[in-house]
């Protein structure tokens, strides 16, 4: 075990939880505001385009998710399955990246224009 | 070192249970959500198509599922900065009676409004 590796996600792990608690609450304000009445994409999309400060916010988001997931399956993946290791490690960097690459995507998708 | 069942009466080991598993689910559903909200990309029309299927009973009930994992996944994980960085106080020990109301409060809230 590399003990500052551990250290460093453990880190990261608190600090991404921190802002991400501040963002699931206003995203859980945001759902249940939003879907009052039902959703359409319309509707959806008269908001977001072009609102840069909501823009970052859901981007900063997308980031820190992209951060807090992976190393939570890392520590799955450790206690519940014995899997680990630099390969075990590597993956879940690619699958981060992935994350935040996916979900930047999708935040270009709904908020530029 | 094996853990010993005598632990798993306690609800700390519950909260436990319920923050991992409600991590890996969300976890699962990301790419799913990314996936959805990218179809905007092809205009206002194929997100619709999307929506209209949302429409469904048994998809409003998964999201409600879905939005109580969200809720308790939070208040669960407040719970454990608060005692993580916090000096050990009596109070903490409600921490887990209150991640509970307020998980159950956000899924009352979106079942009123939303489902």
């Amino acid at each position: 075990m590399n003990a500052r590796l551990e250290a460093r996600l453990w880190v990261a792990q608190r600090i991404s939880a921190m802002a991400l608690g501040l963002f699931v609450l206003i995203h859980l304000a945001t759902i249940v505001y939003a879907m009052r009445g039902g959703l359409s994409a319309a509707e959806v999309l008269s908001r977001t385009r072009g609102n840069a400060p909501l823009a970052a916010f859901y981007a900063l988001f997308v980031v820190s998710v992209s951060v807090h997931a992976p190393i939570g399956l890392r520590a799955i993946l450790d206690e519940w399955f014995a899997l680990r290791g630099r390969l075990v490690d590597w993956l879940l960097l690619v699958a981060g990246l992935a994350l935040a690459a996916w979900g930047l995507r999708a935040v270009a998708a709904v908020f530029a224009g | 070192m094996k853990n010993d069942w005598r632990g798993r009466q306690h609800p700390g080991f519950w909260a436990f249970v319920v923050h991992r598993l409600s991590g890996l689910l969300l976890t699962l559903f990301l790419p799913w959500h990314f996936w959805v909200l990218g179809k905007a990309l092809n205009g206002s029309a194929a997100l619709d198509g999307f929506l209209r299927w949302t429409d469904q009973p048994l998809v409003k009930w998964s999201e409600l599922a879905l939005v109580l994992l969200l809720a308790a996944h939070l208040t669960g994980g407040v719970r454990l900065l608060l005692l993580e960085f916090l000096d050990w106080r009596e109070w903490q020990k409600a921490l887990l009676a209150v991640a509970t109301v307020a998980t159950l409060a956000v899924g009352v809230a979106f079942g009123l409004y939303v489902v």
